[in-house]
C-alpha cells in the first residue's frame, strides 16, 4: 500500500483513490500505419521491471489524469507530474 | 527407480531413509538441442513431453531460482476447464484429460482432487452469464450444470445462501471433475520424470542474454555461462515482457502481483471449491486441513511477490460474508506471485516471427496452473515440429495483428 500526491489536490491520500490507467506517452501511430503497428500500439507493451512512468487518474478526487514515476517492485514514488510539466521540458 | 507400494514397504525396512534422489544433479552440457527458460511447471512438462515424444532431442531446463518457485508453488491449485469459447474450453479440456491419467503417466502422486468447483451467481447478469457457459460448455463435451440456491444449500451446508446479505447467491455453475492438484507435486513429478527422459535440470541459473544473429536463436548467456542452442522456449510467466526485450520486442502483456493467503489447518469443514467472481474470492481446503484463499490482482503493474494488503482485505471481507463460520479463522501465511496478464485473458503459445528457433508460452495471468500438462504438451509439440500444434494454433502471437482475439474475460478474469 501506498500514498501518492496528486499534483491537482496538493494532497497525499491513499492509493484506493486513484486508477491506475497504464504506461504513459504511448504514441498513435498514423492513420497509414500498418497493421503490425497498429497492433503494436493497441497490445504491445513495454512491461519493465524497475522504473515504470504511468498515467494515474484521481478518479475518487479531482478525477484528472496524471503521471507518476514508480518503481513497480518496491513501490517507490520518484515523481508525481502533470503532462504539461513534461511538455515545459521538451 | 518406479515408485510402488512395494517399494514403499521395502524401504519400510530402513525407516524409510534409504530413498534415492529424485533426479539427479547434473553438469550442465555447452549445448542442447532445445533449451527451456523457466523452470515452472509448464517449463518442465514442456520438457518432459518433447524428450518423451522426440526421442533423441538433448533438453536442458535453465531455472534462475528453484524449480517450482515462481507461480507454479504460489498458486491456488484450481483445476477446471469449463471456459466459455471453443478454442479455449478444446485447450483447458486437453490438459484435463491428462490431469485425469498425470499420477500414473508420471510415476508420481500429483494428488489431483476431482471435487468438484462451484462459480456462484449474485446478480441476474451473473445468472445468464452462467447459464450460457454451461450450455456452451455442455456443446463442447465438458460436463457442467446450473445449480440453484437450494441444491446450494444441500450440497455446501456452511455456505451462506440467505438474502440478508449485501449481494445474495443466486445460484451457481457446477464442473463436477474440476477440482485441485498438489502444486508442489505437479513440478517435482514433471521434474522427476523428464529428467529420466534425460532432461538436464539446472537450477540457480539465470538467463541473462539471449543471441541472436541474423534472425536465427544461436544460444543463451546465463549466470552460469554460454550455452548454445539454436531452439529456445521461454516459459517465464511475470518476467516473460523482460526475456522478450532480451530479443528486442515486446509483448501484449503486463505483469501484476496475484495474492493467496492460507488458514491454520483446520478438521475437515470444505469438501469443495468455492468461487465468486461478483464479490471477488475463492476458497478450498487442502488436504493438510487450511483454508486456501485467493484475491485479486493489484490494480497497476507489479512486480513485487508481495501485493497490496487492501486486496487482501477486501477478498476476507467477501469470504466471511460468504462462510460466516470462517469469521474467526486465523490466517497463517499471505504471499503473491508475479502473473503476466494478456488483453483477452488467454495465453500466447507461439512461435516468435522475428526471431527463428524463438518460442514464447505465456500470457496465462490469474489461471495457467490448470493448463499445465496441456500447456506443456501442445509447447513442446510446437518446439518439436517448428509449426503450432493445432490446439496451440489460435493462441499464436499474431492474433494481437489479426485482431482474432478470444475473449475470455468472463470465464477467466477473478476466477481462476
Ligand atoms: C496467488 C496465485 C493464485 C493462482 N491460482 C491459480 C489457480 O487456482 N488455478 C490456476 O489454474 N492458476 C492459478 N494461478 C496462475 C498459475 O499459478 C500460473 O499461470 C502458472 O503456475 C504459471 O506456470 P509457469 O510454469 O508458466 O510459471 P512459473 O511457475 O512462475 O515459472 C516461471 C519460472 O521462470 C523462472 N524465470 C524467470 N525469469 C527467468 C530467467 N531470466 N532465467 C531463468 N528462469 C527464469 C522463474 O524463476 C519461475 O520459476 C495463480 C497464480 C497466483 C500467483
Ligand atoms: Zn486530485
Amino acid at each position: 500500500m501506498f500514498l501518492i500526491h496528486c499534483p491537482y489536490c496538493g494532497e497525499l491520500r491513499d492509493e484506493q483513490e486513484y486508477r491506475c490507467a497504464g504506461e504513459a506517452f504511448i504514441q498513435r501511430p498514423g492513420l497509414d500505419c500498418t497493421d503490425e503497428q497498429w497492433g503494436d500500439y493497441v497490445f504491445n507493451r513495454t512491461n519493465p521491471k524497475g522504473k515504470v512512468i504511468e498515467q494515474w487518474a484521481h478518479s475518487a478526487g479531482c478525477r484528472k489524469l496524471f503521471v507518476v514515476e514508480r518503481n513497480n517492485v518496491t513501490n517507490e514514488i520518484y515523481a508525481v507530474r502533470t503532462f504539461e510539466s513534461y511538455k515545459e521540458q521538451a | 527407480m518406479k515408485y510402488s507400494w512395494l517399494e514403499v514397504f521395502k524401504a519400510g525396512f530402513s525407516g524409510q531413509k534409504q530413498w534415492p534422489a529424485a533426479w539427479p544433479e547434473v553438469s550442465p552440457k555447452a549445448a542442447y538441442d532445445v533449451v527451456i527458460v523457466g523452470g515452472g511447471g509448464h517449463g518442465l512438462a514442456t520438457a518432459y513431453y518433447l524428450a518423451r515424444d522426440f526421442p533423441g532431442t538433448r533438453v536442458a531446463v535453465l531455472e534462475k531460482g528453484w524449480i517450482g518457485g515462481g507461480n507454479t508453488g504460489r498458486n491456488t491449485t484450481i483445476v477446471r476447464s469449463n471456459y466459455l469459447w471453443d478454442e479455449a474450453t478444446n485447450l483447458y479440456e486437453h490438459s484435463m484429460k491428462l490431469w485425469e491419467g498425470l499420477s500414473k503417466d508420471l510415476n508420481f502422486n500429483v494428488m489431483f482432487s476431482q471435487r468438484g468447483v462451484y462459480n456462484l451467481g449474485h446478480t441476474l447478469q451473473d445468472m445468464r452469464d452462467i447459464e450460457r457457459r454451461v450450455n456452451a460448455n455442455m456443446l463442447n463435451g465438458v460436463d457442467a450444470e446450473v445449480v440453484s440456491v437450494a441444491e446450494l444449500k444441500e450440497r455446501i451446508p456452511i455456505l451462506e445462501t440467505g438474502k440478508q446479505v449485501r449481494y445474495p447467491v443466486m445460484g451457481a455453475s457446477c464442473q463436477p471433475r474440476a477440482g485441485v492438484a498438489r502444486h508442489d507435486a505437479v513440478a517435482w513429478g514433471f521434474a522427476r520424470a523428464a529428467a529420466k527422459h534425460g532432461v538436464d535440470i539446472i537450477q540457480n541459473c539465470e538467463v541473462q542474454a539471449l543471441d541472436i544473429e541474423a534472425g536465427r536463436m544461436k544460444g543463451l548467456q546465463t549466470s552460469r555461462g554460454y550455452f548454445k542452442a539454436e531452439r529456445v522456449g521461454c516459459v517465464t510467466a511475470g518476467h516473460s515482457s523482460i526475456l522478450a526485450a532480451m530479443a528486442g520486442i515486446r509483448l501484449p502483456v503486463t505483469s501484476h502481483p496475484l495474492q493467496a493467503f492460507v488458514s491454520e489447518p483446520m478438521k475437515p469443514v470444505l469438501h469443495t471449491v468455492v468461487m465468486s467472481n461478483a464479490v471477488h474470492g475463492y476458497v478450498s481446503q487442502s488436504d493438510k486441513g487450511d483454508l486456501v484463499i485467493g484475491a485479486g490482482l493489484d490494480p497497476y503493474s507489479g512486480y513485487s511477490q508481495r501485493g497490496s494488503p487492501h486486496v487482501i482485505d477486501h477478498c476476507a471481507s467477501a469470504m466471511i460474508e460468504l462462510f460466516p463460520i470462517f469469521s474467526r479463522v486465523r490466517l497463517n501465511r499471505q504471499w503473491g506471485g508475479i502473473v503476466d496478464v494478456c488483453p483477452d485473458a488467454c495465453p500466447i503459445i507461439s512461435p516468435i516471427p522475428q526471431v527463428k528457433g524463438l518460442y514464447f508460452n505465456c500470457g496465462w495471468g490469474t489461471g495457467g496452473f490448470k493448463a499445465t500438462p496441456g500447456s506443456g504438451h501442445v509447447f513442446a509439440h510446437t518446439i518439436g515440429q517448428d509449426q503450432p500444434h493445432p490446439l496451440a494454433a489460435p493462441f499464436h502471437i499474431n492474433r494481437f495483428v489479426t485482431g482474432a482475439l478470444i475473449d475470455e474475460h468472463g470465464a477467466a478474469a477473478v476466477a481462476h
